[in-house]
């Protein structure tokens, strides 16, 4: 059972037909892309990188411009829609659409509730990466298309260090599935929450402890994925003019930007449920063992614990995209190659090791 | 018309993602430009994975999209556009030879659907068809085909030896 007929069974007391749930999660995740998305943008990017570097951001749209948004997005979509003229116009109108799908495919798998979930996929993390490497061909796409130097140097880029950091970031995550001992995101929340430490339980056991390796190369690889500074050599825009997105204007440039900062709301709360314990609460507060005892109530609370945490990963995201100089790409290469696989690999070695010892 | 049994979800679905499919990889083979060759692919590709879905193989599905779409056509894309990918059509992309091509095909076609019918005849995934879980298809990968698994790991060990030897000057 869903949110939506939970809600409706219990408050509304109307019974919501197979359609109508499927409307009411297609609605739900448009919502969980689009929120963060502005969310992120005008928390982090306005407000706390002027803050970062002493000045006010936006001020003037709204009270303290919290309508700079608003004020943004009828910028762009007044913008002229500009089409190269040696551009291969169909793949140039498509890139973006593709960047943008893998961006809603990718929230599909995450839980927000004991019942609040969009699709309860078996192999949900492993989903979850598989459709993360989507974007990649949409940045290949419209590096290629835009008939620009700039754009195909910056897809180019942008395709051998996604490759490259797509590799750690799988690595880390097992060290996470061994010790869950599931693929399922939900699952991977119970074990968390419904763990503890020592015999401890009244924090549940969040891998972000046990596992504090494998979150810290995860993050590194998700800001790598996303091309955020100090990984933003694809898009280095005082060098190569903002890479793959040169030729982009008007509306299809708004579709990378809110692709660009949904992607990196749904990794954070991707990464909130593999290492922060995702929805839940520690389940010995309550007394609850497993999914099914967790109180209704969850699937109200559930979301807001997801949002809060979204942020505090974001906030990491964003901090260190604002304090760090630019890699160079070798020095991003053999970052990825050289430290983080084999950092993974023996990290996986180490969880094993104690999943069988233990 | 067509029996009742036929109409089902799962029958349009199919029909629908192998007529997608077709078209694509007709496509592939007579478009004049490599990377929208390679594109068509991706869209061939992914039916494959939709089509597993309607298996429920999610397993199999979400591996054909991280190997096939996610790596091997992204590392294609990357490689043509490294070396030749022109924007407009080509005339030199077709291979002198390609009418050998289709005895090929029809060849491999006709091998499969014997294998297929030969092996299943009859039998119909049942309505309720049950997702396999990932625990039991590691179990048969790490049981009964252990070997053939380590074979094929030792192959490609070999491969990725033999390409750094290959691109390796000094």
């Amino acid at each position: 059972m869903t949110l939506a007929t939970q809600l409706s069974a219990e408050v509304l007391a109307v019974e919501v037909p197979y359609w109508g749930q499927s409307l009411l999660r297609v609605l739900g995740g448009i919502v969980a892309v689009l929120l963060p998305a502005g969310t992120i943008v005008y928390v982090f990017l306005f407000k706390m990188m002027s803050f970062m570097q002493s000045r006010l951001g936006p001020m003037e749209a709204g009270p303290y411009g919290s309508l700079q948004l608003v004020a943004e997005v009828g910028k762009w979509l007044q913008k002229e829609d500009i089409l190269p003229a040696r551009a291969d116009a169909r793949v140039f109108k498509m890139a973006p659409i593709v960047v943008l799908v893998s961006t809603f495919l990718l929230v599909a798998v995450v839980p927000f509730g004991p019942d609040a979930w969009f699709t309860n996929f078996e192999a949900g993390v492993f989903y979850a990466l598989a459709v993360s490497s989507l974007s990649v061909l949409g940045i290949l796409m419209a590096g290629w298309a835009s008939a620009n130097k700039y754009s195909l140097l910056g897809g180019l880029r942008a395709a051998g260090q996604l490759i490259a950091y797509e590799l750690p970031m799988v690595l880390a995550v097992i060290g996470v599935i061994i010790q869950a001992e599931t693929m399922n995101l939900q699952q991977i929340v119970l074990a968390q929450n419904a763990g503890s430490i020592f015999g401890f339980d009244g924090l549940g056991n969040p891998y972000v402890l046990t596992q504090f390796v494998g979150f810290v190369i995860f993050m590194i690889a998700v800001q790598a994925e996303l091309t955020q500074a100090p990984f933003d050599m694809p898009i280095a825009e005082s060098e190569l003019v903002s890479g793959y997105m040169t030729e982009y204007s008007g509306f299809r440039f708004l579709i990378f930007f809110i692709g660009e900062f949904a992607t990196a709301g749904v990794f954070a709360l991707i990464a909130s449920v593999l290492f922060l314990g995702g929805w839940g609460i520690p389940f010995a507060w309550f007394g609850w063992t497993d999914l099914d005892s967790v109180a209704n109530w969850m699937n109200l609370v559930g979301p807001v614990i997801m949002i809060t945490k979204m942020m505090l990963v974001a906030f990491i995201i964003m901090w260190v995209r604002f304090s760090y100089p630019r890699f160079r790409e070798d020095q991003l290469q053999r970052f990825a190659w050289k430290v983080l696989i084999p950092v993974s690999l023996a990290n996986i070695a180490v969880t094993s090791i104690f999943k069988v010892v233990m | 018309m067509f029996a009742a049994e036929l109409l089902v979800a799962q029958n349009i679905g199919f029909a629908v993602i192998a007529l997608l499919m077709i078209v694509g990889a007709l496509r592939v083979v007579t478009t004049s430009n490599v990377v929208h060759a390679a594109l068509w692919l991706v869209v061939v590709l992914s039916g494959a994975a939709a089509q597993y879905v309607l298996l429920a193989a999610e397993f199999v599905a979400v591996t054909q999209v991280l190997v096939y779409i996610g790596a091997v056509m992204v590392l294609f894309l990357f490689g043509t556009m490294l070396t030749r990918a022109r924007i407009g059509t080509e005339r030199d992309l077709n291979n002198p030879y390609w009418r050998l091509g289709i005895p090929v095909a029809g060849l491999l076609f006709a091998a499969m659907a014997i294998a297929t019918v030969s092996s299943f005849g009859d039998e119909q995934l049942p309505a309720d068809a049950r997702v396999v879980s990932v625990a039991e298809i590691s179990d048969q990968i790490f049981g009964p085909y252990l070997l053939p698994f380590w074979a094929l790991s030792f192959v490609l060990l070999a491969a990725i030896i033999g390409a750094i030897v290959l691109a390796r000057k000094d």
